[in-house]
């Protein structure tokens, strides 16, 4: 039952991704920071934004963020501030230019960007160590993005 | 001045639910009663504008991970050196020669570990103990030189570390290592990796603080080699700069290339001032 419907969202993300509103990474335009047009045209989905900010493979955003909500989530990091009350401090095209890219927001953020493609320094294949090869997937896909967004906003 | 966090970290362990083993950051490490060792000094100078104090990785660790230190019968990593002291002992190589037959007693090469890596003037290189312990092998015993961060390689550098615990670690940074500590440097503050990140976005700007479950130390290399508990055996510090870059999902170096040794002298130096304290326990 809870396998088809994770099944089914990863279907949507992916007709999501082929969708020609899709705005590729490289194509995203930053106003002081933010990102004013959804990355997707697809609202995002705040229980799935939660996952990504909770789950190490995907956000792992609590290795660095405090974030009360997600209390039963283990472990949570104290390199980046406090993000509760996030979605009052922060408008969604904000929280969007944030995720997507900290460091056009905040200069010189230790906050990896996670929709971005190129300007690494011996970027590896994954956690191998190896080197990458052939294209680059940013670390997180425009719909978790947006996602990540919708989850960010539920911070009143 | 650097901030701490020690209260926050307290909370978060309780508001998790799970308890993070914090440490004490002010314990004293004494070595068997004996042997005592400063794990927090004044930053050296070169290191002055970043830091006001350089502090070991010892002071990070959970209470019983310290006390397993404190005495050479609680500490597995003196297993390595009780093994490296047999290989000191043992003929090898086409010259049927020992290290103790040119060395004499281990103990002979206390203060040895403190200085290194250290510019090699006949060879024109900065050398690691690894490096020059292979010359020997391969130039004064005739045998094969050990792969760099193996066991047997490894547990000789434990030894090594281990008749120089007390004694401050001192690295040449001028002169002609300066051009290789200039590399080691750059490379400390690169942000590799699609991460994005650089050993001091680490180790200097967040020390002290939680990297999700991990207690992020300053990255000193003073206590190595060092027995972690998580892999259950004596680690170089070469193989810990290739886990930490790795982590930043970056194509990272191998152990023994240029550019570890580079970076291993600028780490070292780092901690001038420290005392050795190898072969260490971490988590
Ligand atoms: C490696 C550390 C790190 C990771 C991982 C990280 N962040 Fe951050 N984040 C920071 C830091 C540091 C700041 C503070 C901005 C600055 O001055 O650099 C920050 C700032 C922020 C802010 C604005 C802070 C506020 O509330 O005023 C938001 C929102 C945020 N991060 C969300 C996220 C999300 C969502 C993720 C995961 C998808 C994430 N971060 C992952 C380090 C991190
Ligand atoms: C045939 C003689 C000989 C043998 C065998 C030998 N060495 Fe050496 N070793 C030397 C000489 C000569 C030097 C250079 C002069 C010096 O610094 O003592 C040296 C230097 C060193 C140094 C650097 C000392 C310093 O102060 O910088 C270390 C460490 C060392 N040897 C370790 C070893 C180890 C470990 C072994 C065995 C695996 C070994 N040596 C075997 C002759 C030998
Ligand atoms: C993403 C964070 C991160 C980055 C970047 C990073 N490290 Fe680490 N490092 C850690 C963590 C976590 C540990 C284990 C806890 C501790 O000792 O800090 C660690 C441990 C170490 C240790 C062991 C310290 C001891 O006392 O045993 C050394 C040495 C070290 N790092 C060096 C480096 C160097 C050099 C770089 C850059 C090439 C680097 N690290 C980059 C997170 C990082």
């Amino acid at each position: 039952m809870k396998r088809t419907t994770i099944t089914l969202f990863a279907l949507l993300a992916g007709l999501g991704m082929a969708n020609a509103e899709t705005v590729a990474p490289a194509d995203v335009t930053y106003e002081d920071g933010a990102i004013a047009q959804s990355l997707t045209g697809v609202a995002g989905n705040p229980t799935e934004g939660a996952k990504v900010i909770s789950t190490k493979s995907l956000g792992n955003c609590v290795a660095c963020h405090e974030i009360t909500d997600l209390a039963d989530v283990p472990f949570h990091g104290e390199v980046g501030p406090l993000l509760d009350g996030a979605g009052d401090r922060w408008s969604e095209a904000e929280l969007r230019g944030i995720v997507a890219n900290a460091k056009m927001m905040f200069e010189g953020s230790m906050m990896p960007s996670f929709y971005k493609t190129d300007g690494f320094i011996r970027l590896g294949n994954a956690y191998t160590g190896k080197a990458h090869e052939g294209e680059v997937e940013p670390l997180l896909t425009a719909q978790q993005i947006e996602d990540v967004v919708a989850y960010l906003m539920t911070l009143q | 001045m650097k901030k701490f966090h020690g209260i926050a970290a307290l909370v978060a362990a309780s508001f998790t639910g799970a308890a993070i083993a914090t440490a004490d950051e002010n314990a004293e490490l004494v070595i068997n009663g004996d042997i005592e060792i400063v794990t927090k000094t004044a930053a050296p100078a070169h290191l002055s504008d970043a830091l006001d104090e350089v502090m070991s990785g010892w002071r990070f660790r959970s209470d019983q991970t310290q006390s397993m230190q404190m005495d050479d019968f609680d500490n597995p990593g003196m297993l390595g050196a009780e093994n490296g002291a047999e290989i000191w002992a043992t003929a090898d190589g086409t010259e049927g020669k020992s290290c103790a037959d040119c060395h004499g007693a281990p103990e002979e090469m206390a203060g040895v570990k403190a200085v290194y890596p250290k510019w090699n003037e006949e060879a024109g290189e900065v050398r690691t103990l690894q490096m020059q312990v292979n010359d020997c092998r391969e130039n004064r015993m005739g045998a094969e030189p050990w792969g760099y961060d193996k066991s047997d390689a490894i547990d000789v550098e434990a030894l090594l570390a281990s008749v120089s615990r007390g004694m401050p670690v001192n690295v040449a940074i001028d002169g002609p290592a300066q051009e290789a500590w200039e590399k080691g440097k750059e490379i400390y503050y690169t942000r590799f990796g699609q991460l994005e990140l650089s050993c001091a976005n680490c180790h200097e700007d967040n020390y002290g603080n939680m990297i999700r479950a991990d207690h992020l130390s300053q990255g000193q290399i003073n206590g190595f080699p060092t027995y972690r508990l998580k892999n259950t055996k004596l680690n170089g510090a070469h193989s810990r700069f290739k886990g930490c870059i790795r982590d930043t999902r970056a194509e990272t170096f191998s152990p023994g290339s240029p550019e570890f040794v580079a970076l291993e002298l600028y780490v070292a130096s780092r901690g001038n001032g420290l005392s050795v304290e190898g072969p260490s326990v971490r988590n």
